[in-house]
Formats: structure tokens, sequence, C-alpha cells
């Protein structure tokens, strides 16, 4: 069961978790109409789209680290 | 929106209410310690919850049911700004991964239980324990009372008027955390948790359907708010640095309330915490699905007299009442989980860091239990008190001071886990500072948490806790700095 990845990875890895803040903080990027999608404008299906990417981001965060606490 | 009694409504809710009270009593034999009358044991469950409690508990928490009316009718108010919840909901996780693991080891390895616990311990100053823990009482008993809000428009939708039936469910609450302690809410939760997620589902799958579909809910909201000349579909330009800075500032302020904490300390390992931080975002996505709801109240063409009745009302107008009593079930026992949680996590803070600290030292850990048992029924009944007797807009306005004032803790409860720089003095000045500084420009922005600053021509509007957060810190800092250690480390 031993997935440990070697140290400096680890913490290369950890940096994934930066991405949803530049995503969603950087607000001029996604305050917009088009493209729309399903019928939600992209300042909707944008940020809802964040929440599964986020989940998926830590989850890979999650595999390097121990866990072993 | 009709308020009078429709009897299958009010039968369904009675039903699930009946059935959570008899869950509470029966939380006292659930996964049953060898005592109950020890703080561990009352306040933390144990400290044994694995990864599903863990989420149902800190999900039915954190997401409550003051969030459910609120953030729905925010978004009908005002429209894309009151959609910054869910930026905020998603970005707090990164931070729960990072950073709850670490002061979860430490609590665990020292049989701390509160903030304050995690604080002393650190600092050695009880000064700044008694600081922290005051803080997160103040910032949670508004915030209990606003979970009484929330279940009042449910009520108030079934019918039921006045304060007796809100009365009623609390001391019932109030009676069964007494008993049952964290396990109450802990179980409780699963079934709160279930039905808000099948009445979301249920909403969003079938409400646009009879309003013409997405496009059509959207065009709507955007024709009634261009009608009434406020709200709009998308930020303006000047909204953009308030709302990045509202979501940012609640993210970090989110996981220091008592509340969240105890949900954090009540879990058996760092590693159910993060495990959760990946799996909690279900109920963001649900979350950002309910706010939505405040469009389709523009696209069924709700009049409504208060914004907080767009739920309830839209329940109400296109489902039968069976389901609409399901759904106001759903929301006061949505109101059920997080305010016993939070009575607990105010009644911990008050037998650790003032009763053990002040009162009696000596103690004994079944005294502990029995003076947090007690605390968490005065810390009830006085939300209870505060929404009998006072104005709602006084709990409002105290409930929004609460997230900047919990902010100002976090440099003392954080910044310990990474560097030993910090002493308490210089901490306590950063809080001060923080505290007063910020609730000074709330007060002077007539009650509103934004604050306007400028740098040559340009002007931004900021969340004044976030900008209170930034003074705290480099006020701690410099004061650190500029005062040299007079002892060598106070910690043992």
């Amino acid at each position: 069961m031993s997935r440990q990845l070697s140290k400096p990875w680890v913490k290369a890895i950890r940096w994934l978790l930066i991405l949803p803040y530049i995503g969603l903080l950087w607000v001029p990027f996604y305050n917009r109409v088009e493209p729309v999608l399903f019928g939600f404008p992209f300042f909707y299906w944008y940020q809802l789209a964040w929440v599964p990417l986020t989940a998926f981001l830590t989850w890979i965060v999650y595999r390097s680290v121990r866990h072993d606490d | 929106m009709t308020t009078s009694i429709d009897m299958t409504a009010l039968a369904v809710f009675i039903f699930f209410f009946a059935l959570v009270t008899v869950l509470g009593f029966v939380a006292s034999r659930w996964r049953k310690p060898k005592t109950l009358a020890h703080i561990d044991e009352w306040g933390l469950g144990g400290r044994s919850f694995g990864t599903w409690i863990t989420w149902f508990l800190v999900g039915g928490d954190f997401y409550t049911a003051y969030t459910v009316i609120a953030v729905p009718a925010l978004v009908y108010t005002v429209g894309a700004y009151g959609f910054f919840a869910l930026p905020y909901t998603i970005i707090v996780y990164p931070l729960v991964f990072l950073v709850m693991p670490l002061l979860w080891k430490r609590a665990k390895d020292h049989g701390y239980v509160t903030a304050g616990d995690v604080v002393h311990g650190q600092y050695g100053s009880r000064a700044l324990e008694l600081t922290v823990a005051v803080t997160g009482v103040i910032a949670t008993m508004p915030y209990i009372a606003l979970q009484l809000v929330g279940m009042t428009a449910a009520l108030k939708a079934l019918g039921l008027h006045g304060e007796i039936p809100l009365a009623i469910a609390f001391i019932v609450l109030a009676v069964y955390t007494y008993s049952a302690g964290l396990r109450a809410p802990a179980l409780i939760a699963f079934v709160k948790d279930i039905m808000i997620y099948i009445v979301v589902i249920a909403a969003v799958a079938l409400i646009p359907s009879k309003l013409g579909g997405y496009a059509n809910v959207f065009a709507s909201a955007d024709a009634a708010f261009q009608a009434k000349g406020s709200g709009n579909l998308l930020l303006g330009g000047n909204q953009y640095v308030a709302y990045a800075t509202l979501a940012l500032g609640s993210a970090l302020a989110a996981f220091m309330y008592p509340h969240t904490l105890t949900g954090i300390f009540a879990s058996n390992s760092g590693d159910t915490i993060r495990k959760n931080a990946v799996l909690l975002p279900a109920y963001t996505l649900l979350l950002g699905l309910l706010a939505l709801l405040g469009y389709m109240g523009h696209a069924a063409g709700l009049k409504l007299e208060s914004a907080n009745d767009v739920v309830p009302a839209l329940f109400q107008s296109l489902f039968p009442s069976w389901f609409a009593g399901f759904a106001f079930a759903a929301i006061a026992i949505g109101a059920l989980v997080p305010a016993a949680v939070m009575s607990i996590g105010a009644a911990n803070l008050f037998t650790r860091n003032f009763w053990k600290a002040y009162v009696n030292p000596q103690v004994t850990d079944e005294g502990e239990a029995k003076v947090a048992k007690i605390t968490s029924l005065l810390v009830k009944v006085g939300a209870l008190l505060v929404i009998v007797l006072l104005p709602t807009q006084f709990a409002l306005d105290l409930q929004l001071l609460g997230g900047i004032w919990i902010l100002q803790t976090l440099p003392a409860l954080v910044f310990g886990l990474y560097t030993n720089w910090f002493r308490a003095p210089a901490l306590l000045a950063g809080w001060f500072v923080g505290f007063f500084g910020g609730t000074y420009l709330v007060w002077d922005a007539n009650w509103k948490p934004l604050h306007v600053i400028g740098f040559g021509e340009n002007q931004f509007t900021i969340y004044t806790g976030l900008l209170a957060l930034a003074a705290n810190i480099a006020v701690a800092c410099i004061i650190n700095a500029l005062v040299p250690a007079r002892t060598a480390i106070a910690r043992a």
C-alpha cells in the first residue's frame, strides 16, 4: 500500500491547492455571461465547476500525503 | 405566501420532528462510552467520529438552516453578489486540509477541548486564552439566535405563528443535548442532511421545468432586477474586490468558530479530516444550487413580504403540501444540529477556559461535564430570549460582527502550529487592534462589513474582517519584534 512519493514531489503537489484561490478570487476573469451552458451564464457554471475540481485537486494531494495519524 | 395551517404539511412536519426528537434521546446510548460524565465524551463525542459521521456532522453544522434561508434570500434581493457564499465554501477546504489535521493532532496529544486550551498550551498565557474563549462565545451567541430565524421562517410557512412553537422546539433540543452531548446532533445530522439533499435535488430538478428551464429562470431574474433598478446577474466593477475579500475572509474565519472546531476535534484522526476536506464540497454544490432558488423566486413571480420567505414560498406554491411539509421539517431540523453544536462549543469554552481557569481549577472530569451541560442549557435559553425580546436585526448585525471578531483569533490559534516566534503580548495587542478596529469600522459604515479604501485614483471596497486581520497580524509582528522576550520561552 506504499504509494509514498519522494519528499520534493510531495511538497510540489501541495501547490495544486493554490489553484482554486487563483481561479475564484480573480473575479474579472469570470464575471461575464458568455459562454452560456445549459442556460447557466458563465459566472454561475464556472464557479459551480470549481466545486468538483477543487475536490479532485484535494484528492490528488491527499493521495500523496502520509495517512498514519 | 399563504400562512394558514395545512394539515398534511403539518402532519409530515410533526412526524419528522418527532423522529429526530426520539433520535436525540437515543443518542446518549449510541456508541456508548464507559461514562458520559467527562467533557471529552459529552462535548467531543469521545473524539471517536470516523469519516462518515464527521462528514454528516460538520456538513450539518457548517451549512446551517440560516444558510438555507438567507443565501437564496440574498441572491433573490441582490443577485450575483449574494453568490460569494459559493467561492467561500470552496476555498475553505484546502485550508481545512492543510491546517486542521495539525490542530487536531495538537488537541489530541494534549487533551485540549477548545481553541482556548490550544492557545493556553502554546503560549502559557491566561489572558490570551480568555480573550480567544470570550471571542468564541460572543461570536457564537448571535449565530445560534440566527438558527432560530431560519426555523421561524419554516414554522411561519406551516402556519405556526408566535413564539410558542419555536420555544417548544428549542427546549426539546436543549433537553436532549443536555443528556447526550455531541452525540445528539451527530446522530440527528444523518436525518437532517439526507432530508436537505432530497429537498434541494428535487427543487433544482423539478422547479426549473415548471418555470421554463434555467435559461428562463435567469432571464426572469434579470428582468426583475432591471424593473426594480437594483440587483444584477453579474457583479458591478466596484464589487470585484468586495466579492473576493468576502469569500476569502469568510473562508479564513469559518473553522475558527467553536462549532466547526468542535466537529474537527471530535473526529478520530487527521486522516479523517483530510478525507472530509475532499468529501465536504458535496455540500457546497448543494449550497450553490440552493442559492439559485433565489432566482427561481423571480421566475415564479412570488410576491413576498420579506426576502427570507423566498424558499418556503417556492415550496408552498410549486410542490404538493406533503412535500412542502417535508421541506419545512428539513429546514427546521437543519436549525437544530448547528444550534446544538454551537451551544456545546460555547459551553466547552466556558467550562475549560473560564470555570476551570478561574472558578474551580480542581474541578473533576465529572464536574467539568456537569458545568458544560448546564452552560449549554443557559446558552440556548439566552439565544431564545434574544430572538423573542430583541429585534431580529440586532441578531443579524451581531452575527455579522461575529464573523469579523472570530477572524481575529486566527493568528493566536493557527500561527503557533507553524512557528514559536510569536509571544502572547504581541498576539493580544494584534487581537485588540483587529477586534476593536474592525468593530469601529463596521459601526462607522452603518453596520456594513465593507470598507472603502483608496490608492490614489483607485477605490476599493474591501471586507472589513480581512482588513482588521491584516492590521491584527501587522501589529502582532511589530510588537513581537520590538518587545524583547523577557523570560526565555514561557512554554513548559
